[in-house]
């Protein structure tokens, strides 16, 4: 009986009707493609992209030198050389990230005590040579000033599973 | 010998000691902030709660109790581990959650016993105590929010370094460590301070926010500032030495250093000699190594050996001033010395050079005869221990020399070798006390030797030492005390003039009756450089001072840091110093450059390696195939019994912080000396 069955559905061509079925179906469906780079995918909250230094709202920068980030780092791409501001505070007097040596998991970040050293929502940073993507401070901290409403927004949608 | 039973396991120990080093010898380890084996007692952190039966139904603070027999001692049980819980989470509510900025950030025992004590959340929400810091003059940087009170600070300034100056105002919460007047601390030892901190209360100014204790390489050296020798630790980043530590050698140092060795690093990265020079019309043009040989080897063509002459200075390595001598024999030359300060002291008899009793040996000494010397600005670290030996209260102190402030009482008997002629006659009170002490010490300093009638007072201490009976089989009371980490070294190479050579006073002399045409200075630079008259200097070091600025060819050497070097201290121990980084540039180390020089002169020393130019040590003294062992030397005949001139002894050390190159190009060390000028003044 079961090879009966399976004659009668490979002679009426049922597995290639309901193929073409399924196709005809996504037809009609919403287009899952977007069209980069004028449209652009949804990004979770905790996506890790280009890394950026944030401020305080007074424009102080928050970064203290603690060094925990470069300490953590497994790719040891960052590298921090501090000394006392005139004020006597501990700051950074160079801060370098080598991204082509990054890895992106995100350990800085997880590290920093004051939620300087975050990685922002923007992936599109590709370079056409290696030097830019040698990132110092300035480039670090203009990339905060830049993201830094996508920044907030994000950690306070995330704040609540810290 | 009491026996104890420490967490079920009986041991015995020596009556006399406490719980907490009981525990320690049976290897229970106790968490302590207050506790430091080299401080008195204070038991006022509570860190170190066990249980003791018998005793009180309470926690006991071990380190204020003594063992008993038959004690039982409980470290592990859950009330012992509730109560440092407690003491954990009551020290932490005042402390600020500063970790992050704050230097003792990875080396700080409160993180630490935090970690493996505490507990793991506040409980705590009222606002935090906050404290003025304190301005403690520019080396030590604090931070009183982060005080935990265990005044360990107070009692090393109080006990240690002799200065009271720092104490504790207030009580509970309010207490405040303080120097009551805000001023600098004026002690020499003020870097110990920060290591002794268990928070980051103390920490370091001039390397404030520099590095983190886990970005540096650690390498374990000897100190070449002063003739102490004390056992350091180099922590280097990237090649550049960041800081010094004391690393512990109870012979020794101990685990104290001076100020100057623990800061005057900085002056490594200013001033260097990167590349070799050659004066030409006058002026210094940089050179080529093959350049600079070849002006040296046109220069020495057929000059007579003894027209040469090489002075050796106060820091160099061994290695380099065998590398030294030998190239001068090589010349022909007998003018050799390695003492610029003109001490009159002999390389025969090696007694009458070293600190004979050895530098442990003054945890002997009943009675101490200080002649010609300021131990305080000649060797801290050494004064420290004769302080120690002073609070013991089995000792007596007397001085004939400067007046100086010693931190303890010593009688001063007169200024100059009068005094001392005197006493060796048995005229002064203090010679039948000093006859009467077992062990007498005379403790004699450059100040003393270092002049015209130096070999005459040498004479004076020789007899006085013999008629004090100071020189046993047991007990040898003669103890040089040298400013120079290179002079016993020297000395024990046998760098000193030959048969018919000059010393340095005799070079300077020929330099400017031009019977001297080529000087040889080996980082020599505390001579009179205006003398060298019209003579060629050869001026091989590190930094340019006062020898680079008179040479006419400089070539560029290895600070103690960057090369590996043997050290012969005061005491005669020998002591191997490590790498710790490279020389900046073209510099390279120094036996290194004198073989190379050799070879360009067609005298090719006969060493290529390291290894073999430490035979050479060897085979030149045998002592220095004894590594880290401190001996008496043979006694022997030295000295010149002759006049002695009234003029008053004079320490050789005006400004304890600038004595050498390095020290003297030292930022931190500036500031140091200006803090002390301050201070002097207001007082």
């Amino acid at each position: 009986m079961a090879a009966l069955d399976r004659a009668a559905r490979s002679f009426l061509l049922t597995e290639l009707v309901m193929g073409f079925a399924l196709t005809f179906k996504y037809m009609f469906k919403a287009k899952v493609t977007v069209n980069y780079p004028y449209e652009k995918g949804p990004l979770g909250p905790r996506f890790r992209g280009e890394h950026a230094l944030r401020r305080y709202p007074n424009g102080e920068e928050r970064c203290i030198a603690c060094k925990l980030c470069e300490a953590i780092c497994p790719a040891q791409a960052i590298t921090i050389e501090a000394e006392p501001r005139d004020d006597g505070s501990r700051r950074t007097t160079r801060y370098d990230i080598d991204m082509t040596k990054c890895i992106y998991c995100g350990f800085c970040q997880e590290a920093c005590p004051v939620d300087a050293i975050v990685e922002g929502p923007n992936f599109e940073f590709s370079t056409e040579t290696r030097e830019e993507l040698m990132y110092d401070k300035n480039k670090l901290l203009a990339n905060g000033d830049r993201w830094e409403g996508e920044i907030a927004a994000n950690l306070q949608a995330d704040s609540a599973y810290r | 010998m009491p026996m104890v039973k420490i967490d079920g396991v009986e041991i015995e120990v020596p009556a006399g000691i406490t719980v907490l080093q009981a525990c320690e010898m049976a290897g229970v380890e106790i968490p302590r902030f207050c506790y430091h084996e080299r401080l008195s007692i204070a038991g006022n952190c509570r860190m170190c709660l066990v249980e003791v039966k018998p005793g009180p139904p309470k926690p006991q603070a071990s380190c204020a109790l003594p063992v008993a027999d038959k004690q039982e001692i409980f470290t592990t049980t859950p009330g012992v581990k509730k109560a440092r819980n407690g003491v954990m989470e009551f020290l932490l509510i005042n402390h600020p959650l500063d970790c992050p900025i704050c230097d003792q950030g990875g080396e700080c025992d409160l993180q630490d016993q935090a970690m493996a004590y505490g507990f793991d959340r506040s409980r705590y929400h009222e606002n935090k105590r906050a404290v003025p810091d304190k301005e403690l003059g520019p080396l030590v940087k604090t931070s009183m929010n982060r005080c935990i009170h265990c005044t360990r600070c107070i009692r090393f300034a109080t006990e240690v370094a002799g200065v009271e100056e720092l104490g504790a105002t207030g009580r509970g919460e309010s207490m405040e460590v303080t120097t009551y007047v805000e001023h600098a601390l004026s002690t020499e030892l003020s870097g110990n301070l920060v290591d002794l901190c268990p928070v980051g209360a103390l920490t370091s100014k001039p390397y404030a926010y520099e590095a983190r204790p886990w970005e540096l390489r650690k390498t374990e050296s000897i100190d070449a500032l002063d003739a102490l020798g004390a056992n350091i630790r180099l922590d280097a980043r990237d090649g550049k030495v960041m800081r010094v530590l004391p690393r512990l050698n109870e012979d020794v140092n101990e685990e104290w250093i001076s100020d100057k060795t623990r800061h005057a690093i900085d002056g490594l990265r200013y001033q260097r000699l990167d590349r070799p020079y050659v004066r030409k019309a006058g002026k210094l043009v940089d050179a080529t190594w093959s350049e600079a040989f070849a002006a040296i080897a046109a220069k020495l063509e057929g000059v007579d050996g003894k027209k040469v002459a090489a002075i050796a200075g106060d820091q160099c390595d061994a290695e380099s001033m065998v590398a030294l001598k030998d190239l001068m024999t090589a010349l022909g030359s007998p003018n050799v010395d390695c003492r610029q300060d003109g001490a009159k002291l002999e390389a025969g008899v090696r007694s009458s050079y070293i600190f004979n009793a050895g530098i442990r040996g003054i945890d002997a000494a009943d009675a101490v005869l200080f002649v010609g010397t300021d131990p305080r600005a000649e060797s801290p670290v050494l004064n420290a221990r004769l302080r120690k030996r002073y609070l013991s209260g089995r000792c007596t102190f007397a001085s004939i020399g400067p007046a100086a402030d010693f931190t303890y009482p010593v009688e001063r008997l007169g200024a100059g070798p009068a005094t001392l002629r005197d006493l060796v006659a048995g005229k002064l009170g203090f010679f039948e006390k000093f006859k009467a002490a077992k062990n007498p010490l005379i403790v004699v300093g450059m100040g003393a030797l270092a002049r015209e009638d130096g070999a005459a007072v040498l004479a004076l201490v020789r007899e006085l030492a013999e008629k004090v009976n100071a020189v046993r089989g047991d007990w040898n009371g003669l103890a040089i005390l040298h400013t120079a980490a290179a002079r016993v070294g020297g000395l024990d190479l046998g760098l000193v003039p030959g048969e018919g050579g000059r010393d340095v006073a005799g070079i300077l002399a020929g330099c400017e009756k031009r019977e001297i045409d080529v000087v040889y200075l080996l980082a020599a630079d505390e001579i009179d450089t205006q003398k060298l008259g019209k003579a060629f200097v050869i001026y091989q070091g590190h930094h340019g001072d006062a020898g680079a600025n008179r040479a006419d060819v400089i070539l560029p050497g290895a600070a103690y840091t960057e090369k590996p070097g043997t050290y012969v201290n005061t005491e005669g121990r020998v002591q191997l110093g490590q790498r710790a980084g490279y020389p900046p540039g073209e510099a390279r180390e120094d036996w290194a450059i004198l073989r190379a020089l050799s070879e360009r002169l067609g005298k090719t020393l006969p060493y290529d390696t390291l290894d073999q130019v430490r035979a050479r040590l060897v085979a030149v003294n045998p002592s220095f195939a004894a590594l880290d062992q401190q001996a008496a030397g043979l006694w022997g005949a030295f000295g010149k019994a002759g006049t002695v001139s009234d003029a008053p002894f004079t320490s050789p050390v005006a400004n304890f912080y600038m004595t050498c190159p390095i020290s003297r190009a030292s930022r931190t060390m500036a500031e140091c000396t200006a803090s002390r000028r301050q201070l002097m003044a207001a007082e």
